[in-house]
C-alpha cells in the first residue's frame, strides 16, 4: 500500500471520527425548556414552609442558600461569594455576591439575611430551628457581610446553608408579616435562576428563565417544565412517549428502570444525592420484649438476605448498609464488621434465648409497621417477612398510609419498622436525633422513637457535634457507629442510590451533592 | 306549579340530607389515624413536638372534637369552608380550580355512555340472539367485569405508546402555549381517553340494562297489542318499548352521578386528570380535612342535585308517576 493511500485512509477515518463527534459538543448553549415531573404534587413552592421532597425539587430553582455543597460534600459558593470560621470555631463570617436581585427588583442584602435566620427559619423550619439553636447572635456590619456567633463550637454548623436547610427569604415582603399566610406564598420570590411563571394546579409547573440573574449568562435553558403525573406506571411512559426528558429517582419503580435504561440516547445516574445520602434500616422498639434482648435483634439482622434485597428488589441500585452513618459520609468507618447472612446462627441465637418454636414453627410474634412508600418499599417489607418466617419470627403486619405510619411511629406503638434515614451532610445534622435519649419525646416520628437510652452513645454524639478537629470527630464517630453495631441495636439495610434517568442530550444535570434539587443554573440541553 | 312545589319539596329535604352528610363525614375523616399534622411531621424529617403542638394549636386541632365540629358548621352557614392546612389557601378556590376539569370528564362520560349504552342496549335486544347480540352482550360483560385502572393502563399502552394516537397523561399539553380555538381541540384531545375509559365501565351497565329491560317490556301485553295494530316496528320499539325500558336506565343515571365521582379518583389518577377526585385521594393522604370536607360537601351537594333532577325527568317519561308533595 502506497504512502499516499494511507495517509488517505487515515485522513478518511478521521474524518468519519470528527463527523460522529460534533464540534464544540461540550459547550453548554442557551435555550430549550426541560421537562421534568413533580411527584407528588408539592403542597406550595414557599421553600421556607415546606421542605418536602418534591418541594425541594421544584422551589429548589427559585431560591437560593448561602452554600452549595459538591459531591464530597464541601462547601461551595452560593449566595455567599466566600467565607471564614474563626480558630475557635464560634464565628462564621458570610461575604456575600454583589448586584443579586429578588425576583422581583429589590436588592438582595445582609439584612436579608438576618431576617432569614433570626425571624423566618428559626419559627418555621423544623430542621433550622436546631441548628438555630446553636447560634448566640448574627450580625451584619455591612449590606455584604453577616456574621454568626455560635453558643459553642458546632462543626456541623457550615453544611447549614443549602438551599433546603437555608433558603434565603426576601425580607421586604415577609417582615412582620404572619408568614404562613402571607399572599406572598402564592407567588415564591426569591434570587434563584428561575421564576415562577405558572402553576396550573394539578397539572403542571413552569419555570422561566430569571433574565436578572447573578451569575452571568446563566442559566442555559429558558425554563423548566414540571409534568404532574400521579401515577408510577403512566410517568414511565411519559419518558417513552418523548414527553419528558428527566425521571427523578422515585418517580418510577426499580423494575422501570432497567428497562427504560434499555432505551437509545438514554442514560442513568445514581450520582446527586450526597447530601441527603438515605440509609434505610430496620427500626426496633427497644422497649418490648424481645427486641430488648440484643441476641434477637442480631437473629433479625442475620435471617435477612441484604444482598437479595439490594440485587433483586432495589434492581442493584444501592449497596448493604454496614451502620448508622451512610459510607458517602467522611465520618464513615469501613473497618464496621460486616454482619452476614446467616440462618443458621439466627436460629441458634433464638434458641439460646429459650424461645422454641410453637406447633406452627413460630418462636415469637412482633408487630411490623410496613413503610408506605412505594411498590419497592412494600415488596421489601413482605421479602423480610419471609425471610424471618423462616426462622419462626412472625410479623403481625399493619398496614396503612403515611399518615398512620407516622402517627404510630410517634406513639411507640409498634415493634419494628422500615424507615429511611437522610444524613444531611453531617451527622450531627442527619441522624443524631433518631439516636440521642434527649430525644425521647413522644408525638413526632422523628424523634427518637425507638426508645435507644444508652448513656455511651449520647456522649459520643454530643461530643462530636461540639468537636472542632475533623480527625477527633471522626474517632468519635467511628466509636459510636461501633456501639450501634456491636449492640446490633438496630438493622441497617441499604444505601439507597436513586438513580434518575434522563436523555444524554441533557448535559450537566448533576453537579452538586443534591442533584436534581440544586438550582440547575449550569444545566443546558445539547440541539 | 304543583311541579314547582314538588321541586321545592325536594330542594328542602335535599338541603338536610347535605347538612346530615357533612356531619357524618366530619367524624369520618378523622377516624383515620394521624392527622394532618403527624404526616407533615413525618414528611418533613425532623419535626419536634412541641413544632408539632404550635402547628395543631394554630389549626384548632388541639379542640376537643365535639368544638371542631360546631367551629366547622359555623364557617360553613357562612359559606366559609376552611383554609387547606396543606396548601395554606382557602379550600373553596382549592376545590373550584379543579372541579371544571372532573364537571368535563364526569359529564361527557355520563352523556356517551348514556347514548351509546342504550344504542348498543336496544340493538342487542332487537337483533336478540345474532352475532350482533352475542358481541354486545360479552363486550359489556367484559367491561363491567375489568377493573378500571387497569383499562385506563392497557388504553395508555395501546392508544399512546404503541400507536401514539392520544396522549398518555394531563388535559392540556403545557409546553405548546396553545390558545383559543387550539387550546379546546388540545383539551379534547386529552379528554378522549379518560372519557372513554370512565364510560366503558357505564356503557356496559347501560347496554345490559337497556336489552334486558327491552326483552321484558316486548313480552308485555301492549306491545302485542300494538303490533296487532299494524303499527310499524321502528315505531313500536322507539315509541312503546324503549320508553318504558328506559326507566330502570334513568334510576339508574340517578345513582351513578355518585359513583362517577369515585371512579373519577381512579381515572384521574391514571391518567394525570387535573381533577377534583385526585385531590380528594391526595387530600385524604395528607389528611387535609379541610379540602376532604370541602370536597365530600360539594360532591354530595352535586349528588343530590341529579337525584332531584332524574326524580323530574321520571314525571316527564312516566305518566304513571304523580308529582305529589
Amino acid at each position: 500500500m502506497s504512502l499516499v493511500t494511507r495517509l488517505q485512509q487515515l485522513a478518511l477515518v478521521a474524518a468519519i471520527g470528527s463527523m460522529s463527534i460534533p464540534a464544540f459538543a461540550d459547550e453548554p448553549v442557551r435555550g430549550g425548556t426541560l421537562r421534568m415531573i413533580a411527584q407528588p404534587e408539592p403542597p406550595t413552592l414557599m421553600l421556607g414552609l415546606n421542605q418536602q421532597g418534591p418541594t425541594q425539587f421544584v422551589a429548589g430553582k427559585i431560591y437560593e442558600g448561602l452554600l452549595r455543597y459538591d459531591q464530597e460534600l464541601q462547601p461551595m459558593p452560593g449566595l455567599a461569594r466566600d467565607w471564614s470560621v474563626s480558630d475557635d470555631g464560634l464565628e462564621y463570617t458570610f461575604h456575600l455576591q454583589e448586584g443579586v436581585l429578588w425576583h422581583d427588583g429589590e436588592p438582595f442584602t445582609s439584612a436579608d439575611v438576618v431576617f432569614t435566620m433570626e425571624e423566618f427559619l428559626s419559627e418555621v423550619h423544623p430542621r433550622a430551628r436546631g441548628v438555630l439553636a446553636h447560634v448566640e447572635e448574627i450580625e451584619a456590619p455591612d449590606e455584604h457581610t453577616v456574621i454568626f456567633r455560635l453558643k459553642a463550637p458546632f462543626a456541623a454548623f457550615i453544611q447549614s446553608f443549602e438551599v433546603s436547610s437555608a433558603p434565603m427569604i426576601p425580607a421586604h415582603l415577609y417582615q412582620g408579616t404572619d408568614f404562613r399566610d402571607n399572599p406572598a406564598n402564592e407567588t415564591p420570590i426569591g434570587t434563584g435562576p428561575f421564576k415562577l411563571e405558572r402553576w396550573e394546579q394539578g397539572s403542571y409547573i413552569r419555570l422561566t428563565r430569571n433574565e436578572d440573574y447573578w451569575k452571568e449568562g446563566k442559566p442555559y435553558l429558558d425554563g423548566i417544565l414540571f409534568n404532574i403525573v400521579p401515577d408510577a406506571a403512566s410517568r414511565a411512559v411519559a419518558f417513552e412517549t418523548g414527553r419528558v426528558d428527566v425521571l427523578r429517582g422515585g418517580d418510577i419503580e426499580y423494575f422501570d428502570v432497567a428497562r427504560l435504561e434499555q432505551m437509545p440516547d438514554v442514560e442513568v445516574t445514581t450520582e446527586g444525592w450526597e447530601f441527603l445520602s438515605p440509609t434505610i434500616w430496620m427500626q426496633f422498639n427497644l422497649r418490648n420484649e424481645p427486641l430488648d434482648d440484643p441476641r434477637f435483634r442480631q437473629a433479625i439482622w442475620h435471617a435477612v438476605n441484604r444482598d437479595f434485597i439490594v440485587d433483586s428488589i432495589w434492581s442493584g441500585y444501592g449497596k448493604v448498609a454496614k451502620g448508622p452513618v451512610n459510607s458517602a459520609s467522611p465520618f464513615f468507618d469501613d473497618s464496621l464488621p460486616d454482619v452476614e447472612y446467616d440462618p443458621e446462627r439466627a436460629i441458634e441465637l433464638l434458641d439460646e434465648m429459650g424461645l422454641e418454636p410453637n406447633r406452627r414453627g413460630v418462636r415469637a410474634t412482633i408487630r411490623f409497621l410496613a413503610l408506605p412508600y412505594t411498590e419497592t418499599y412494600i415488596r421489601m417489607g413482605e421479602y423480610i417477612r419471609q425471610q424471618l418466617q423462616q426462622v419462626g419470627i412472625e410479623l403481625d403486619v399493619t398496614q396503612t398510609d403515611v399518615g398512620g405510619w407516622a402517627q404510630t411511629l410517634g406513639q411507640w406503638d409498634y415493634d419494628m419498622t422500615i424507615n429511611l434515614l437522610f444524613q444531611y451532610g453531617d451527622p450531627a445534622l442527619g441522624i443524631q436525633r433518631a439516636y440521642v435519649s434527649s430525644n425521647l419525646v413522644k408525638g413526632s416520628p422523628s424523634a427518637n422513637v425507638s426508645g435507644l437510652d444508652d448513656p455511651a452513645i449520647d456522649e459520643l454524639l454530643t461530643r462530636a457535634a461540639t468537636e472542632s478537629d475533623p480527625e477527633e470527630r471522626f474517632r468519635l464517630y467511628s466509636e459510636f457507629q461501633h456501639e450501634i453495631v456491636d449492640n446490633a441495636y438496630f438493622g441497617y439495610l441499604i444505601e439507597a442510590h436513586f438513580p434518575t434517568v434522563y436523555r444524554n442530550n441533557v448535559r450537566n444535570l448533576v453537579n452538586s451533592a443534591i442533584g436534581l434539587n440544586d438550582n440547575m443554573a449550569e444545566v443546558w440541553i445539547e440541539r | 306549579m304543583d311541579r314547582l312545589n314538588f321541586i321545592a319539596g325536594r330542594l328542602v329535604k335535599g338541603a338536610l340530607i347535605v347538612l346530615a352528610i357533612a356531619i357524618m363525614n366530619f367524624f369520618i375523616v378523622r377516624l383515620a389515624p394521624g392527622d394532618p399534622v403527624s404526616v407533615l411531621a413525618g414528611q418533613s424529617g425532623a419535626m419536634d413536638q412541641d413544632y408539632m403542638d404550635e402547628l395543631r394549636q394554630r389549626f384548632g386541632l388541639d379542640q376537643p372534637l365535639i368544638v371542631q365540629l360546631w367551629i366547622y358548621l359555623q364557617n360553613l352557614f357562612q359559606g366559609d369552608l376552611g383554609t387547606s392546612y396543606r396548601q395554606g389557601r382557602a379550600v373553596l378556590s382549592v376545590i373550584l380550580e379543579r372541579l371544571p376539569a372532573t364537571l368535563l370528564l364526569t359529564i361527557s362520560a355520563a352523556i356517551i355512555s348514556v347514548i351509546l349504552g342504550v344504542v348498543a342496549g336496544s340493538l342487542a335486544a332487537r337483533r336478540r340472539g345474532t352475532w350482533w347480540d352475542t358481541l354486545i352482550s360479552s363486550l359489556a360483560l367484559l367491561f363491567y367485569a375489568t377493573p378500571l385502572f387497569w383499562i385506563g393502563l392497557m388504553a395508555i399502552l395501546l392508544f399512546s405508546l404503541v400507536l401514539g394516537w392520544f396522549p398518555a397523561f394531563g388535559m392540556v399539553s403545557p409546553e405548546k402555549e396553545y390558545t383559543g380555538i387550539m387550546h379546546i381541540l388540545d383539551v379534547l384531545h386529552h379528554l378522549v381517553l379518560p372519557m372513554t375509559v370512565l364510560g366503558l365501565f357505564y356503557m356496559a351497565v347501560y347496554a345490559r340494562l337497556t336489552r334486558a329491560s327491552m326483552l321484558e317490556v316486548s313480552e308485555m301485553d301492549f306491545v302485542r297489542t300494538a303490533r296487532a295494530k299494524g303499527l310499524p316496528e321502528g315505531y313500536i320499539t322507539r315509541r312503546h318499548i324503549l320508553r318504558n325500558a328506559l326507566l330502570p336506565v334513568i334510576t339508574f343515571a340517578g345513582i351513578q352521578a355518585g359513583h362517577l365521582i369515585g371512579g373519577t379518583v381512579l381515572v384521574e389518577t391514571v391518567f394525570g386528570w387535573p381533577g377534583v377526585g385526585r385531590l380528594a385521594f391526595d387530600s385524604l393522604l395528607q389528611r387535609d380535612y379541610s379540602v376532604l370536607l370541602g370536597i365530600f360537601l360539594i360532591t354530595s351537594i352535586m349528588v343530590v342535585i341529579a337525584n332531584i333532577i332524574t326524580d323530574v325527568v321520571y314525571t316527564f317519561v312516566d305518566p304513571r308517576i304523580e308529582v305529589k308533595q
